[in-house]
């Protein structure tokens, strides 16, 4: 036994005895190494850790009750529906002295999507653009096509010359159309019929040309040269780029946000309404919040946070990478997702059927 | 006592068929709703009157949307050709177990269970990394020269079908093996004695007696292929139209559960209707 793992367990010993339980779904790939050993050791609390790939799974689980987890980390968009049904308690801000570290820019912007920041802070932040393979992609569109806009997957012509090494489009109908919709310079929000259609419609133009559908499959495959392009997650398809440079396979990725502006995202910790431990949430939420830990957490997955007091500890590599912190003119073109309407959502998912098989 | 051990069974049914198939049923004659859970309830009291809200509609959105009948004629279609293949894959290997000497015998069982020692979903995901374009069937089949583009297997309905005779043609030899094992060894030799040629005695003699074998076996790689999901998310490309993708749909990303449920019964009817009949059809015969 080494003399830190003593020291630990004497430090936790007198904790013990008042051994307290966290139970933490968070999204796969989206925390750093040691940020719950860390507060282990410091609480004694012993923290349960599960992870999930689709906030539909996360709504699933919510909605059917009883879920014995304390934390849970759905997008916003998701969030704020599953308060409406009821699904979570009011965040405590008197126990969790760090809520001021947050940067209230942020959390006015969030607050479209959950009224006076009841229930959510948020975890990371995302955007959902094309990530792309630079060798294989300049050698089939040539030197000077424009790889900075979504033209590089949404213009039939680019989709058919990338069609040979492989591209990936995120399996979520919400992400997807609002993506096409921003393209074809319609409200990326719109719950209108005729607008539905013609996203779908440019969606169709391209999908002889894709070669599957899926929501982290593509991180892999970037990585080893398997697919060339993929509408993925910031952070994603960043960790794929990561991963590539570590293995020196000599593949590069690139991760852009297009010119045309792209979805931000929010990936909130809420707590739901029968958390068994509530306090060991507010209590992980206030050692989240202290600048080191979420700084730590950004290195580690290449997404932004929203920790005002966070941002001069981040690395340079990922506060300087314009595909994780957005600057200021990148900013104003980017939209959010709005929760949608459950007869929208059908429209909604019958024209993402029609799309993926023809019916 | 007799009784009790004759009741078991039918405990077990009710406990574990009959409850969640009336849960279900319960839940797709009701009304989706944003709430804990995400429909509304069938029985409310409103002014000491008790109403019951019966909601057919489900049934009849099912009804006009051709996508429905689309996807269980697909499923239905991709589980009889597994069945098939794995009926003609799986008779040869079951014959040959059958016929082997007792100690070899039971190695060569062995390795049919032998698969099931690691999980199911890994077994599925080995086979991604078999028939990706990086993999290995596409660079060995490069490396030896018969092909010089890789191909495409993984995300196409070859790969489906692949994976699903690959997980299930166990099931299909086991009951097979059952049947063809107590075979008498006898009833061949007197064909042989009476001039059959082998075809002749395998078509008369060995086919119609291992036909219980057949049928079990069938039943157990068909009745799980129709509904099944995780192979064709894992192995299908996005066109491959199965029940299992379009009921995760209804119940994931439309959080319709009653239209989710209602589509599980109707599933559940296009089962039962069919393996009922055969049995009738069965039973018939034997009397």
């Amino acid at each position: 036994m080494t003399r830190t793992t003593l020291a630990a367990i004497l430090i936790a010993a007198p904790f013990a005895a008042q051994a307290q339980e966290l139970n933490f779904y968070n999204w796969s790939d989206y925390i750093a190494e040691d940020t719950i050993p860390n507060f282990e050791a410091e609480t004694g609390t012993n923290v349960n850790y599960d992870v999930f790939d689709s906030n539909e799974v996360v709504e699933a689980k919510l909605l059917a009750g009883s879920t014995g987890y304390d934390l849970v980390v759905p997008s916003l968009e998701f969030m704020a529906r599953q308060a409406q049904a009821g699904v979570f308690q009011p965040i405590d801000r008197t126990k969790i002295p760090n809520y001021d570290n947050l940067d209230p820019e942020i959390m006015r912007i969030v607050s479209a999507n959950d009224e006076g920041n009841t229930f959510g802070i948020p975890w990371m932040m995302y955007s959902v653009g094309p990530g792309y393979n630079v060798d294989m992609v300049t050698q089939r569109l040539g030197e000077d096509a424009n790889i900075d806009s979504w033209s590089i997957v949404f213009d039939p012509e680019n989709a058919e010359k990338l069609a040979d090494c492989g591209i990936a489009l995120l399996d979520s109908p919400t992400e997807m159309t609002a993506a096409a919709l921003n393209y074809l310079g319609l409200d990326p929000t719109s719950e209108d019929a005729g607008d539905l259609e013609q996203a779908t419609e440019l969606l169709t133009s391209i999908r002889p040309h894709i070669r599957y559908f899926h929501s982290s499959q593509y991180i892999n495959d970037l990585a080893n040269g398997d697919i060339c392009l993929a509408i993925g997650y910031s952070g994603d398809i960043l960790q794929a780029k990561d991963r590539a440079a570590d293995s020196g396979n000599g593949v590069d990725i690139r991760y852009v946000i297009p010119e045309e502006g792209a979805q931000l995202g929010f990936d909130m910790l809420a707590i739901p309404a029968d958390a068994p431990n509530p306090d060991a949430a507010h209590a992980f939420i206030d050692h989240f919040l202290r600048p080191e830990v979420t700084a730590a957490i950004s290195d580690a997955v290449f997404y932004a946070n929203a920790n005002r007091e966070a941002t001069e500890l981040v690395a340079d590599e990922v506060r300087t990478d314009p595909g994780i912190y957005p600057p200021e003119a990148t900013l104003q073109k980017m939209y959010s997702a709005k929760p949608h309407s459950a007869r929208y959502d059908r429209a909604l998912t019958r024209a993402w059927t029609s799309l993926k098989t023809g019916l | 006592m007799r009784r009790l051990v004759a009741a078991l069974p039918l405990m077990w049914l009710g406990l574990f068929f009959l409850v969640p198939f009336l849960v279900l049923l319960r839940i797709s004659v009701s009304e989706p709703a944003i709430a804990q859970p995400p429909y509304l309830p069938l029985f409310e009291w409103a002014d000491g009157l008790l109403t019951m809200t019966l909601n057919l509609g489900n049934y009849i959105f099912l009804a006009e949307d051709p996508l429905y009948l689309f996807s269980y004629l697909s499923s239905l279609k991709i589980a009889a050709v597994s069945t098939l293949i794995a009926l003609l894959l799986g008779y040869p290997m079951a014959y040959a177990i059958a016929r082997a000497p007792t100690g070899r015998r039971n190695l060569l069982l062995m390795l049919v269970i032998l698969p099931f020692w690691t999980s199911f979903l890994l077994r599925v995901y080995a086979w991604i990394g078999l028939l990706k374009a990086n993999g290995l069937v596409n660079n060995v089949l490069l490396w030896l020269g018969v092909i010089d583009q890789p191909l495409v297997i993984l995300q196409t309905d070859f790969a489906v079908y692949l994976g699903i005779v690959y997980t299930y043609l166990p099931f299909m030899i086991l009951p097979l093996y059952a049947t063809l094992s107590k075979m008498d060894g006898d009833l061949l030799e007197a064909a042989a004695d009476l001039g059959a040629r082998p075809a002749v005695t395998f078509l008369t003699v060995t086919l119609p007696l291992s036909m219980p074998g057949v049928l079990a076996g069938s039943m157990l790689v068909f009745i799980p292929a129709v509904g099944e999901y995780v192979i064709p998310a894992l192995l299908g490309g996005p066109g491959t139209l199965m029940i299992g993708s379009v009921l995760w749909n209804e119940f994931f990303l439309n959080r319709d559960w009653p239209v989710a449920a209602a589509v599980a019964i109707v599933m559940v009817l296009v089962l039962a209707l069919p393996i009922t009949l055969l049995r009738r059809i069965q039973a018939q015969e034997e009397s």
